[in-house]
């Protein structure tokens, strides 16, 4: 859509073929999984349901929202309807608005469904609600904790589906060319591709994200509290996240520490994180004063997150990764104690309003 | 977003539906303006290209599960040649084809190329530097095209357009409720096809709820608003919307129920479409034509 800065939607010829068939492949298991979850809660009510769902995500991603600063972008509102229906229907429900859009509506590939349904209707809300869910577990409904883990869900969960797509295209390049070199589908590598993609996304696009996710459950924490609760029931009445959604995030997370060391295969240091030598051989001829005389001052417990004594690459990136996500999740622990503290003294939960069900 | 066939010049998809025109430019309260110009393009569309699908024409004489299958092996040769000249082949023949299915060719080729620069145009302009290869053209500012970096948007730009060019050929000549049928031919299940059928009239309902809600807030602002009262005002529309998208959904099982829906649905079956000669001769042509350009393309 116009002046959309999300450039979400592969479209046909962006990925060789074989790259979305194996893109497909890889939505099966979760359209599996989405359907199982759908028969086994909401029995046939899913068939109305999850179709008012799928056009409501397909009207959303028309609005039009401003940044501070003066533009305006869309979200994809896949963060907002995984908060609502949990990941899992979430994938269905936007996976449907996806095929429509591709086939009625030229947005997005036909062939590329399986990718696009990968990014923005796996990626984006099982990513989204993990940290949503971490964030504002133990809360009341109408607790501020929901609002931030909305707005730091769907930024970071639309972030990291622009950085999948950025690894699509980044691998094209590297498969697919000519004879001659000449790359036949998108040409940029990894190292070109993702800072492109990742970016943009981090500093507009997903901050769109975010900001939707957040007004409207700031919204529905005012007017319609009940609906926040739908598909969470049990998170509110025992006060514990389901262990099974935990463990999700726990795997995935697991799975990134694992990956780790792929950065290493691409050339080139991280953007914008120069040391003042790397900058001088960049060809910046200053190096400013402040950052050679600064550079000293704050030493690294693991310089480079390589661990010296280990001598293996690899294994220091992963090593680095469990640290710095064990220090990551002390520190949420603390926030998130002391947040609960602030809020618990604020307002008793509102008792879920059953309204919406009974109608 | 990418290529957007809904897409037209802004005016012209609100003076469709009644709607004063959207101001230009970034107007500080321009955002529920751009918000109902893009719901009324979606309606336009949609009723633009029904209206052809009514039209006698090539494509619409033909079944709609030979169109889709042939749409697919199209896209799919598409993807896998490797020659420019194949490609632009296939191209022209998309544009012989809406020629021939009364959709009028002029507006056909703006509609795939004018919005071809928001995604695919940003990504193969800067191919033409950044792709190492022999020196073709020496621009100011120390700016080379190399060929290979030539060839590189050239594939991106045909490949995408000719593809973008062959989804809207099935669209544009078949009625959507034929397209929901023809995708039984995919092995989809009943339920599946079901929940589309359903998704694509309730994204109509909730578009034209959407259009009053915004129109009806737009009436009662006078004077400026901030960014911060927009947003907050995008999130309460959405907050309302979603409310009553859940209620709409209950209220709607209710009366599926009341109609005895008890999870098994009945899709008007495929039983008005029939395979003639002429379709016959559509997927004897298709075959070898997708055969042709794969084998050509290598």
């Amino acid at each position: 859509m116009l002046n959309s800065p999300s450039y979400m939607h592969v479209p046909d010829g962006m990925l060789s073929p074989l790259t979305s068939l194996i893109m497909f492949l890889l939505v099966l298991p979760f359209w599996y999984k989405g359907a199982r979850g759908l028969s086994k809660r909401v029995n046939a009510r899913n068939v109305p349901l999850i179709a008012l769902m799928a056009a409501f995500s397909f009207i959303v991603m028309m609005f039009n929202v401003p940044l501070p600063g003066g533009t305006s972008g869309h979200a994809v509102a896949g963060a907002l309807v995984a908060i609502i229906l949990g990941p899992g229907v979430a994938t269905i429900a936007i996976s449907i608005a996806l095929v429509i859009q591709a086939i009625f509506f030229g947005d997005g590939g036909i062939l590329q469904i399986g990718a696009n349904c990968f990014n923005m209707a796996v990626v984006l809300p099982y990513v989204a609600y993990g940290i949503y869910s971490l964030i504002s577990a133990n809360s009341s409904v109408t607790s501020v904790r929901r609002v931030i883990g909305a707005a730091l869900g769907g930024w970071v969960g639309l972030t990291v589906a622009a950085l999948v797509t950025a690894v699509e295209f980044g691998l094209q390049p590297l498969l697919w060319h000519a004879a001659d070199g000449t790359p036949l589908y998108a040409p940029y590598p990894l190292n070109v591709a993702i800072p492109a993609m990742v970016i943009p996304h981090l500093l507009v696009a997903s901050v769109i994200e975010g900001l939707v996710g957040a007004a409207v459950v700031l919204y529905l924490q005012r007017a319609n509290p009940a609906i926040l609760q739908l598909f969470t029931k049990q998170t509110v009445a025992t006060g514990t996240v389901a262990p099974g959604r935990l463990r999700l995030l726990w795997i995935g997370l697991l799975a990134l520490i694992v990956a780790t060391p792929l950065g290493l295969l691409a050339p080139g240091t991280a953007w914008g994180e120069w040391s003042a030598d790397e900058l001088s051989r960049m060809g910046l001829g200053i190096v400013p004063q402040g950052m050679s005389t600064m550079q000293g001052l704050w030493g690294a417990p693991l310089a480079d997150y390589g661990i010296p004594a280990l001598g293996n690459t690899s294994l220091g990136y992963v090593l680095s990764a469990v640290a710095g996500v064990g220090l990551i999740v002390v520190v949420s622990w603390l926030l998130s104690r002391l947040l609960a503290g602030m809020t618990r003294s604020q307002k008793p939960a509102v008792p879920a309003l059953q309204e919406s069900e009974q109608k | 977003m990418s290529e957007n066939l809904t897409a037209s010049s802004p005016s012209a998809g609100s003076m469709q539906a009644g709607l004063p025109a959207p101001v230009a430019g970034r107007r500080r309260n321009g955002v529920i303006e751009r918000t109902l110009a893009e719901l009324s393009h979606a309606m336009e569309h949609s009723l633009f290209s029904e209206d052809i699908a009514r039209k006698p024409g090539l494509l619409q004489s033909l079944d709609p599960r030979v169109k889709l299958l042939s749409m697919l092996a199209l896209l799919i040769a598409v993807g896998l040649s490797r020659s420019l000249l194949v490609i632009a082949g296939l191209y022209v023949i998309t544009l012989v084809l809406a020629w021939r299915s009364a959709i009028p060719v002029g507006f056909f080729i703006k509609r795939v190329w004018l919005f071809l620069p928001f995604f695919t145009g940003v990504i193969a302009l800067p191919a033409l530097f950044l792709t190492p290869g022999p020196a073709l053209l020496q621009l100011p500012l120390d700016l080379v095209v190399t060929r290979t970096g030539l060839m590189t948007a050239l594939f991106l730009l045909l490949r995408v357009s000719t593809s973008v060019s062959m989804a809207a050929l099935l669209t544009f000549t078949t009625p959507w409720i034929d397209v929901l049928k023809a995708l039984g031919v995919l092995r989809m299940p009943e339920a599946v096809i079901l929940i589309f059928g359903m998704t694509y009239r309730y994204i109509y309902l909730l578009l034209n709820t959407a259009n009053d809600m915004f129109l009806s807030r737009k009436s009662r602002v006078v004077g400026r608003t901030t960014g911060a009262d927009q947003r907050r005002m995008m999130g309460a529309s959405a907050g309302v919307l979603l409310g009553k998208s859940m209620r709409l959904s209950s209220e709607v099982y209710l009366a599926m129920q009341s109609r005895g829906f008890r999870g098994h649905a009945r899709m008007p079956g495929t039983a008005s479409f029939s395979i003639r000669a002429r379709d016959w001769v559509a997927v004897i042509v298709v075959a070898i034509v997708t055969v042709g350009a794969i084998w050509l393309g290598q």
